[in-house]
């Protein structure tokens, strides 16, 4: 993705962010409290609100809306593919010798950008049976508990991350 | 005393699942198959104990007083649970990256072709994944 100078909206975007992360740790809402953050939350967003994500992107409020909307869709999800993990990893822990097969599997994604690839990998690590160990270029390298688990590594979750950001 | 009730059972599956995280880290036969149970136990059963937590902060919420700062620590746990998916996944495969770099051999099932070396279709890639040449390359 090509770094473009921060729009007004990126920097009122992070100063949001910023605000409602202060109101939610403080949660003193009188004056002073409330403009102790408003004066840190316009500082970091003066000094470094071109470095926080989404910044430099061409894409107007609409659009990002929408891609926030698929991430929690995407985090939802993810969520119960935890739970199902976890169950997994609690079975496996409990069951006989012969029901491990550990080995490594190689996975080539379709996504391009450093983003999209660190959420790949770490949904893969999150996800029933699987723990990303590298990523070279286009390939993951993944440690698989089962076969089962290593099946479960057929591109939908590439698509779902695909989809966020389309 | 439903709620409470109800938040003690939360709490209590996330131990559960804590104790099965335990359980497979000192059984799993390698250190690959131990970042599993050490990355992935953790984080349904911290979520579920934090869970519990929450739902205990706000067993009253009728009261006017007491429900805003319940409501904010009930996000505060929230906020916890965010940095716990970022965090829990990172670390896991940061440790298991760091097992790779140190040249820890996976235990491979039988069958299951040892393929560490490189991906199979990318034979020219394998130069670049020798784990010795980027040991060594380290400063």
């Amino acid at each position: 993705m090509e770094k473009k100078p921060s729009s007004s909206l990126d920097y009122a975007l992070v100063f949001g962010a910023l605000m409602l992360l202060w109101v939610i740790l403080s949660g003193k809402l009188d004056a002073f409290h409330l403009s102790l953050g408003l004066i840190s939350c316009a500082a970091v967003t003066w000094m470094s609100g071109d470095l926080l994500i989404g910044a430099g992107s061409s894409l107007g409020l609409a659009r990002r809306m929408v891609r926030l909307f698929r991430f929690l869709n995407y985090l939802l999800w993810l969520t119960w593919q935890i739970v199902l993990a976890n169950i997994a990893v609690f079975k496996l822990a409990f069951a006989p010798r012969t029901a491990w097969q550990p080995h490594i599997v190689w996975h080539r994604t379709a996504l391009t950008t450093d983003l999209e690839k660190f959420l790949l990998a770490n949904s893969i690590t999150l996800t029933p049976g699987t723990v990303t160990v590298r990523i070279f270029g286009d390939m993951l390298c993944i440690h698989a508990i089962d076969d089962v688990s290593a099946a479960g590594i057929n591109g939908e979750m590439d698509r779902r991350i695909a989809h966020i950001f389309e | 005393m439903v709620i409470s009730f109800l938040s003690a059972l939360l709490i209590l599956a996330g131990l559960v699942f804590f104790l099965g995280a335990g359980v497979g880290i000192l059984r799993f036969p390698d250190f690959f198959s131990r970042m599993h149970a050490a990355g992935k136990g953790d984080t349904l059963s911290t979520l579920l104990i934090i869970a519990g937590f929450a739902l205990y902060q706000m067993r009253d919420l009728g009261d006017s007083e007491a429900s805003v700062s319940a409501v904010l620590v009930a996000l505060k746990m929230l906020v916890i649970i965010a940095f716990l998916y970022i965090a829990s996944a990172t670390s896991t495969s940061a440790l298991a990256e760091a097992g790779w770099e140190d040249g820890n051999d996976p235990v491979i099932a039988p069958k299951h072709e040892n393929r560490l070396a490189g991906p199979p279709e990318s034979r020219t890639a394998a130069a670049d994944l020798n784990r010795n040449s980027t040991h060594d390359s380290q400063p």
